[in-house]
Parts: C-alpha cells; sequence; structure tokens
C-alpha cells in the first residue's frame, strides 16, 4: 500500500507505456496481416507456405526474437514493437486465411451472380464474414502481446514489465513486482472486453441473426 | 560469421555452462513442467469433455490463467519461493495447462454424437465409451494441445535464465551483460533449434499415433482430421 501511494506515478507511466506498445504492435500486425491473408488466400498455393512461416516464427522464443533484433534497432521501443507485431502478425494472419476460406461458397455465388466485382466481393462480403474469425486472432493476439511486453523489459522498454524487474532485482521487493503483474492481468482483460465491444459495433446484423435464431 | 566461430569454439561445448549442460537444464525444466501440467490438465479436460459438464468452467478458468504474463509470474514465484529452478517449473507449468485443457475437452465433447451412440448401442459402459470410441476420435485435437504446450514451454523455459534456472537463456542474457552481440545470436539460434526440432519431434510422434489409429472407421478420422486442421 505504501508502495502505490509513493510510486503511483512510475505504475502509470509504465502503463501507458505498455498500453502503446501493445497498441502499436498489434496495430501494425493488423495493417499488414489482412492484406497478406488476402494476397494468400487469392494465390492459393501461398496459403500451407504462409502457414508453415508462421508457425516458424512461433517456434522463436520472445525473449530470444527481442534479443535478436536488438542489433538491428538498438535499445528502443521499436525493437520491441517489431518482435511483437511478428507474433501478432502470424496468429492475425491465420485466423483471417481461415476466416476468408469459410466463406461459403453458395454465398459467393450469389454476390458474383448480383455482379460484384472482385473487390467489392471482398471487401462487402469476404472480410465480413471472416470478422469473426479475424477478431478471434485480433483478441488472442493482445491478450498474449500484453504478457509478452514485459519481456521487453530487457532492452528497457518493458512497460509493466521494467517495474516487476526492478522490483525482483530491488531484492525480491514484492510490492511492485504484484503491481506491476496485477496491472498486466488487468490490462489484458479490459483490451480483451473493449475488442468484443468493437467487433460488436462492427457487425451490427449479427446481433440481429441473434435476435432471429432465438 | 563469429557466431559460426563459437559455435566452433571447444570452450563453449564443455563445462556447466557449456552448451550440453545448457541444453540438458532447458530440456528438463520442460520435460518436467509439461508431465505435470499434462497430469493435471488432461484428466480434467478429458472427464469434463466425457461428462458433458463444467466444460465452459473450466476452459474459461484456464484461459484466465493465459492472461496472466508467464514472465511476470516467474518472477513472482521466485520472489516468493526462492529463486531457480523449481519458480521456472511452476511457473511454465501454469503457463501449459491451457491448450492442453481446453483442446482434451472440446476434443471429447466434440466427439459425433452419431459415434457416440453407436457405441452406447452395442453396448459399452461409459469407460468403454470413453477408451474406445471418445478417446481415439479426440486424440488429433488432445495431442494438438499437448504438441502447442510442448512447444511453447520449451520456447519460454529460456526465461528461466532471468531467476537462475539456468537453461539456454543463459547466453543471450549472459551476451546481453557483456554487450556480446555473437553470444547473444547464438543462443538465439539455439533456442530457435530446439524449438523447431522439439515441434519436428512431436509432429512425428504425432503421425506414428494418428497411423496406429487407422483402424477406425476411415470416414470419422478423416473427418476429425478436418477440424483440427482447420482448427
Amino acid at each position: 500500500m505504501e508502495y502505490l501511494t509513493s510510486s503511483w506515478l512510475d505504475l502509470l507511466n509504465a502503463l501507458v507505456e505498455h498500453t502503446i506498445i501493445t497498441a502499436a504492435a498489434i496495430t501494425l500486425a493488423t495493417l499488414f496481416a489482412i492484406p497478406l491473408a488476402v494476397l494468400a488466400v487469392k494465390s492459393r498455393w501461398l496459403v500451407t507456405p504462409t502457414l508453415v512461416f508462421g508457425a516458424l516464427i512461433y517456434t522463436i522464443p520472445s525473449l530470444a526474437l527481442i534479443t535478436g533484433l536488438w542489433p538491428v534497432f538498438g535499445l528502443s521501443e521499436t525493437t520491441v514493437i517489431v518482435a511483437l507485431a511478428l507474433y501478432a502478425l502470424m496468429i492475425i494472419l491465420r485466423n483471417t486465411i481461415v476466416g476468408l476460406q469459410d466463406v461459403p461458397a453458395h454465398v459467393t455465388k450469389a454476390a458474383l451472380g448480383m455482379g460484384y466485382s472482385e473487390v467489392a466481393l471482398l471487401v462487402r462480403v469476404g472480410i465480413p464474414m471472416a470478422l469473426p474469425a479475424i477478431m478471434v486472432g485480433i483478441r488472442l493476439a493482445t491478450v498474449s502481446t500484453v504478457g509478452m511486453v514485459m519481456v521487453g523489459a530487457l532492452v528497457g522498454h518493458g512497460g509493466l514489465g521494467q517495474i516487476v524487474l526492478n522490483g525482483f532485482t530491488n531484492n525480491f521487493y514484492r510490492a511492485p513486482i504484484l503491481a506491476g503483474t496485477l496491472l498486466a492481468v488487468l490490462l489484458g482483460l479490459l483490451l480483451e472486453w473493449l475488442l468484443v465491444l468493437l467487433e460488436r459495433r462492427l457487425s451490427p446484423w449479427a446481433k440481429t441473426a441473434r435476435k432471429a435464431t432465438t | 560469421m563469429s557466431v559460426l566461430m563459437w559455435f566452433t569454439d571447444p570452450a563453449n561445448w564443455s563445462g556447466p555452462g557449456g552448451i550440453p549442460a545448457r541444453l540438458l537444464e532447458q530440456l528438463t525444466i520442460t520435460v518436467i513442467a509439461v508431465l505435470v501440467a499434462a497430469a493435471i490438465a488432461l484428466p480434467i479436460g478429458i472427464l469434463t469433455g466425457h461428462v458433458g459438464k463444467g466444460g465452459a468452467v473450466v476452459t474459461s478458468v484456464a484461459n484466465l490463467g493465459r492472461a496472466i504474463p508467464t514472465f511476470a509470474l516467474l518472477l513472482l514465484l521466485a520472489a516468493a519461493g526462492g529463486v531457480g529452478v523449481s519458480a521456472a517449473i511452476i511457473a511454465l507449468t501454469i503457463f501449459a495447462i491451457p491448450p492442453m485443457l481446453t483442446n482434451a475437452n472440446v476434443g471429447i465433447a466434440g466427439v459425433d454424437p452419431q459415434a457416440r451412440m453407436a457405441g452406447r448401442a452395442v453396448g459399452f459402459t461409459g469407460r468403454q465409451l470413453l477408451w474406445q470410441v471418445e478417446l481415439p476420435l479426440a486424440m488429433p485435437l488432445v495431442f494438438a494441445g499437448i504438441r502447442t504446450a510442448t512447444v511453447q514451454v520449451t520456447a519460454t523455459a529460456t526465461l528461466a535464465a532471468f531467476v537462475g534456472g539456468g537453461g539456454l537463456g543463459r547466453f543471450i542474457l549472459d551476451g546481453f551483460a557483456l554487450q556480446d552481440t555473437t553470444m547473444v545470436l547464438a543462443g538465439v539460434l539455439l533456442v530457435a533449434l530446439v524449438t523447431m526440432s522439439m515441434e519436428g519431434l512431436l509432429a512425428l510422434v504425432q503421425a506414428g499415433i494418428s497411423h496406429r489409429l487407422g483402424r477406425v472407421p476411415g470416414r470419422l478420422t478423416s473427418s476429425f482430421l478436418k477440424v483440427f486442421r482447420t482448427g
């Protein structure tokens, strides 16, 4: 308790850094993942290599990836953001590919029959139909990214990880370790909840569909 | 180039800080954590799937566990119960439970009801149904959970070095502290290599198991494999 009153400003700063790094990594990943998934699905042979490559990246531990990028980007936030964006990219990419592939053939045919161009088919049919899968990917990626940001403490940009690590090296001072951990868990849950809300906003038709079936 | 020289330097291959010793540490932590997690997660997941109740509760509790950053949990445990291997094993066990539990539960609960009814019709008891129908059919998903957990734990065991638990993470942390890029890169390569070998090994084991389960009526297995591939 004493710790909270004396260093709430440090905690707040760490929390803000944590949130910014997470948001930047997820945004970056999403911006790359969706076009890449579209590309992979369009030229079918690309799907398997993309997924295999993704699985390979995922086997590299976060500590190794962050330190591996350290000589490239230095001791900056960029190192952490790029490393985490790579992981997030793979989760979102995978889910987007699966979502796009699972668009029922009769829906695609109906849209083509109505004279949709390829672009319109993608934007007005493919993406909306794949939205639940895409959003699950983004949610999974966000929660795991919140956890992995902490490892960035190694290069001095770990958000709450910084607080936890400082407490640890500072004679196992438990208050900051506990406070940092709890805040990270809360941040993960909060972001997940916000994304669920966002998904509902983005897919108003799901609500009517839910009502219609019940 | 210097990384290549690091690997060919005999000094890096011997003693308690050599590659074989560190590799053994990493694998020991991994194997214990995965075994303990499997002993906890698989029975719970399989049982809730078999009974058809409590699955949602159990998997959501396990998924909540996913939100706890392993890094923080590791440091927290180390600060609470002394530095070292045991903290790493406990943290990694908690980390490995959710994928195994969820996949076991979903795998068993998702077994085709018709297959289950057929089992009942030929007079299987609950236990026989579990062992001879549900488990073989759910095997791809159950094994996928074990595989995901093992690969993630192998990779994450690198963090054990933070709390004095040894392992391949030592090369990365030591190299970082010494500003020795070569050592860091060598450590990164080693960890990536070990994790990928683990993934490859488990893929082979899984292929072997599915091959032996090939006796199960073809249509059912293939439809489950399809679910497993897209899932």
